[in-house]
């Protein structure tokens, strides 16, 4: 099996969701960029509005709208960080 | 003696109307500190994760941001004070305020002017009472504080902390705005059940630590970041959303504080109240029997004095 990610996505007011997925996929303010394992470490800050895409293994794919939001990646997992987070809306 | 009976009657009848309410403010400040501090456990790993996300820009870039370097000439120092919107919490709104206006006293004899920046309408009223200036004021969240009110907050103790920043003597500088040069926060932390201890704490400008290396070094090399967007606008966009974390951190606690110490002051007027049915009920019960007791001394004293005077009973 592929190497997982362990992926954290953390809210101000609660921790939203954690576990392991395949690929982050996430847009920064440079531009979107996906997260596989082995990612060099990097700190980005989320674009206004912004979705963070989290792939599991098998195909399933959890989706959450995200504000004021950053990304960082180290070798240990991903986090994003985020002034509040909410899933969202299957049909975007 | 029927009237005194009468009237601690209606006394043990108050005294037991007011210990359903001070008990009820009990149970329901109790159900508060445990919800409380689920919250603070909840906030915890963001608080985490933004700290570890800020180490590791601040070992990778140059550090040079307004909100971390302390300014040359302090003249004014915004003061942050968390105070509760309601009463019957025993000394925790004053204790607040007591720690705040010995921060003030402390500001001034340094030569800084202090600016008040308020929570909760007890404090509020405190300052309006004495007729001193408040540069703004939040009511209405002291006992469930969400995120957007630290928001809020920090929002507006940060324009005033980057308008300080052209201040000159008695000038408010280009933007004619007063800023304030520093910012303090004035909170309860939250001990334990029993303890709550207000203090004062520095906010801005933030200052850092300078840990010795030897856990990292122990860790390896810290990993060579990649940033996006470049360091300094990261800074910029993190260093707010720290400071509103720390604001919301300290609003939790206060708010735990403030259920633990109205627990502790309703229980000891439950417990007062108490003292008092029980007190009353004795009186009440040894008028009834004093009442009894004179009224058979009475008959029998008439009744001997009938016999007495011979006639027939």
């Amino acid at each position: 099996m592929a190497k997982q990610l362990h992926v954290e996505l953390v809210a101000v007011e609660e921790k939203v969701w954690t576990g392991e997925a395949e690929m982050v996929v996430a847009r920064t303010t440079e531009g979107e960029l996906g997260v596989l394992p082995g990612h060099a470490p990097l700190l980005g800050q989320l674009a206004e509005p912004s979705q963070v895409r989290i792939k599991q293994a098998g195909g399933e794919q959890v989706a959450y709208d995200v504000a004021g939001g950053f990304l960082s990646v180290t070798g240990e997992g991903v986090t994003v960080l985020a002034e509040s987070a909410s899933p969202a809306t299957p049909a975007r | 003696m029927a009237a005194q009976v009468r009237v601690l009657r209606q006394r043990i009848r108050s005294a037991k109307g007011m210990k359903k309410i001070t008990k009820a403010m009990e149970l329901v400040a109790t159900s508060r500190i445990a919800k409380a501090q689920a919250k603070v456990a909840a906030s915890l790993p963001y608080a985490q994760a933004i700290t570890g996300v800020l180490t590791a820009l601040a070992s990778n870039a140059r550090i040079d941001h307004p909100l971390l370097t302390p300014r040359e000439r302090v003249r004014r120092a915004g003061v942050l004070l968390v105070t509760a919107d309601r009463g019957l919490a025993g000394g925790y709104s004053s204790n607040a305020i007591r720690t705040a206006e010995s921060l003030i006293a402390r500001l001034k004899a340094d030569g800084k002017e202090p600016v008040l920046y308020v929570i909760g309408r007890k404090g509020v009223a405190f300052y309006r009472f004495r007729n001193r200036e408040i540069a703004e004021s939040w009511t209405g969240f002291s006992e469930q504080p969400a995120f957007d009110d630290a928001r809020a907050v920090g929002e507006t103790l940060i324009k005033a902390f980057s308008a300080g920043a052209d201040d000159t003597d008695g000038d408010a500088g280009a933007d004619g705005i007063l800023g304030v040069d520093e910012l303090h926060i004035v909170y309860t932390e939250f001990k334990s059940l029993m303890t709550q201890n207000p203090v004062s704490r520095i906010i801005g400008p933030l200052q850092i630590e300078e840990r010795p290396r030897s856990e990292a070094t122990a860790a390896g090399v810290l990993p060579a970041y990649e940033f996006e967007p470049e360091p300094e606008s990261l800074l910029d966009a993190l260093l707010p959303k720290y400071i509103n974390t720390r604001i919301y951190a300290a609003l939790l606690e206060s708010a735990a504080s403030e259920s633990a110490a109205r627990r502790r002051a309703m229980k000891s007027a439950t417990d007062n109240a108490e003292e008092m049915i029980e007190k009353y009920t004795r009186e009440m019960n040894s008028a009834r029997q004093a009442g009894i007791t004179q009224e058979i001394s009475e008959i029998v004293g008439g009744a001997n004095a009938l016999a007495a005077s011979g006639s027939e009973v």
